[in-house]
């Protein structure tokens, strides 16, 4: 199967003597987005981590366009195609929303001059305004510093950041955790986006509605481990079912031998 | 944009709304603290109206005190290039003590490559080396004190960046350790004169010439430069800056390396000025280096300050001591006023930007 875009084999991570996550086996197919769901400290921030390269995995394989990867840190996954939004909004504080959106890939004249190379504000004002366009992000002005925005102007902004660059695979934290309704509906037009567009997300949320009306596949973690793994758009799925894997009251069959 | 009350999606804004630069505050307080020096010339009995500012006595050709003005900015000049460099370092969320014992040690180094083999026909009674180091072109000892800088800075910068110790230890220690080297260079001895060339470097209004051309780089550097933009996003969000793929430790190490190597600089043209070196010179300069800085807006917390700020902190800065001097206030509480109202601008900062938050 050659469409598959992000497969992971045995991946497991141990905090010294905890096991945040163990034997996770994940596939996901392009085009397609997935869901993970889990309780607190289920193991899906931990299962981000490993595949963004924030952290460096204990064991198993990671296999990202067909071929094995390890990633060193988040620059080489970006560098590979994976753009994330983590649940700690990765923002300058201080700087406008252009410079955020294209912090370490700034867009330069003068490269001969090396770290001095000179900033191109216009080419970089224009695409931000192109890409926020594009995400149907609304934001007043962008030249405002993000100290001044209210949380899902943020959020939005580094989710623009992550969709105004096409990647191969959008991985999204929580993003709506500390929104509001509106700035919810903002975060999910731009995941409707992404789909129309081809393109595949694994987006982690607590939010059952969200995932039920953005998403086409369910992972539950529980304590470390996949305990289902739910086709919502085929099979016959209600929220109640999902709550039952989370709590432990339910297992999928094939993860049965593994799951406590 | 062809209306730009409108933003992105068309969401409404008011352009009037937007902040002022935070440099036009320092500018307005330089003008006000002019004024009421100027206003303390009239009123205090014992000064007999004599004008801070203007020259009331013609003495000179314009209307301005130019003799008050050349000593304000060339005093500011040598601290102000010492603040160039700490500025950047301040914005990357750091602090640099280590810059005025730098500032001794560098000087002494420097001199060391710089002296001449006659003084007035006699032998130098100062020569540090041999026979061989006297009468060297001007580049040697500039260069040998540039790289001193660098070295020292870039100690620094690898045990801030690598050894993650707070920057404060890392160059208190420093401080002293540059100190130590600048003593220990000649065991206490002053180095003394240089050749004519490294004299010119520091020659009359030099200093400011420097200041005013570094002052130009370092802006263009700070504001339209990645190192700028890098600089300003370490000291805003590390983390951000680590995850947007910034290799921060590089920075931090060039940040160090390039706030030593101004002080460097400042140390050569102050021994060029002075025509020697001596060990305790650059005393205090590191606070008043952090304290043009704080004063010209840049926060202490990283990530907000700027290079115009500064300038105009230093120039704050220069006002400030003149004028108490210029009203005779003695020289002790001159130190007491000057913490006064450096805790009072980080204070009023502070103020400023709890306000701005809570506005939006």
């Amino acid at each position: 199967m050659s469409d598959i875009i992000l497969e992971t084999k045995g991946l497991t991570k141990h905090y010294g003597g905890v096991h945040a996550l163990e034997d996770a086996n994940f596939t996901l197919r392009d085009g397609e987005h997935v869901a993970i769901m889990g309780d607190n400290g289920a193991g899906k921030s931990t299962f981000v981590r490993q595949i963004t390269g924030v952290e460096q995995r204990t064991s198993g394989t990671i296999i990202f366009g067909g071929k094995e990867v390890n990633f060193k840190g988040p620059i080489q996954a970006r560098e590979a195609g994976i753009e994330t939004v983590f649940q700690t909004l990765a923002l300058a504080d201080h700087l406008d929303v252009p410079d955020n959106i294209f912090l370490g890939r700034e867009i330069t004249k003068w490269n001969w001059l090396g770290p001095f190379r000179r900033l191109d504000y216009k080419a970089m004002r224009d695409e931000t305004l192109a890409a926020l366009e594009k995400t149907a992000v609304k934001i007043p002005n962008i030249n405002n510093v993000i100290q001044n925005m209210s949380g899902g102007q943020r959020q939005c902004v580094a989710i623009a950041r992550t969709a105004s660059f096409h990647s191969r695979l959008t991985i999204m934290d929580e993003p709506t955790a500390a929104l509001g309704v509106q700035e919810t509906e903002q975060v999910e037009n731009i995941i409707r986006n992404l789909k129309k567009a081809g393109e595949p997300l694994i987006l982690v949320s607590h939010n059952m509605r969200q995932v039920f009306d953005l998403v086409d596949r369910i992972v539950v973690f529980r304590r470390g481990r996949i305990c289902a793994n739910l086709d919502i758009k085929k099979d016959k799925i209600t929220g109640e079912d999902v709550v039952g894997y989370i709590t432990g009251a339910k297992t999928g069959d094939e993860y049965m031998e593994t799951a406590l | 944009m062809a209306n730009t009350s409108r933003g992105t999606g068309g969401l409404a804004f008011d352009p009037k709304k937007r902040s002022l630069p935070s440099e036009l505050n320092i500018f307005i307080a330089l003008i006000l603290i002019v004024l009421i020096f100027e206003a303390l010339g009239q009123i205090l009995p014992y000064m007999n109206n004599q004008s801070f500012l203007f020259d009331t006595r013609d003495r000179f050709d314009s209307i301005f005190n130019e003799a008050r003005l050349r000593i304000i900015i060339l005093q500011v000049s040598i601290i102000g290039i010492i603040a160039l460099g700490v500025t950047q370092v301040i914005i990357s969320g750091g602090i640099d003590l280590s810059s005025g014992p730098l500032v001794g040690a560098t000087a002494m180094i420097a001199m060391s490559f710089a002296q001449t083999e006659l003084v007035n026909g006699n032998p130098n009674p100062k020569a540090v080396f041999g026979e061989w180091a006297f009468d060297l072109p001007v580049l040697i000892p500039v260069v040998v004190g540039l790289a001193f800088g660098a070295f020292i800075g870039s100690v620094n910068g690898m045990l801030i960046a690598f050894t993650r110790i707070p920057p404060f230890i890392a160059t208190l220690g420093m401080f002293l350790i540059c100190r130590g080297i600048a003593q220990a260079w000649t065991r206490g001895k002053p180095v003394s004169f240089p050749t004519d060339s490294f004299a010119f470097i520091g020659k009359g209004m030099m200093p400011v010439a420097w200041f005013i051309g570094l002052a130009f780089i370092l802006h263009f550097i700070m504001r339209y430069t990645v190192y700028g933009k890098h600089t300003y996003a370490i000291g805003s969000n590390e983390d951000a800056a680590r995850m947007s793929g910034i290799n921060v430790e590089r920075h931090k190490v060039m940040v160090y390396m390039i706030a030593s190597m101004l002080a460097a600089f400042a140390a050569i043209i102050l021994s060029s000025k002075n025509l020697t070196a001596q060990s305790g010179m650059g005393i205090f300069y590191e606070l008043y280096a952090i304290a043009m800085a704080v004063i010209g807006g840049v926060s202490l917390t990283g990530g907000r300050g700027s290079i115009i700020g500064t300038v105009l902190g230093a120039m704050v800065f220069g006002v400030i001591q003149s004028g108490f001097t210029y009203i005779k206030l003695d020289a002790f509480f001159q130190l007491m006023a000057m913490g006064t109202i450096i805790i009072s601008a980080v204070v009023l900062d502070k103020v400023r930007q709890e306000r701005a938050t809570k506005r939006s």
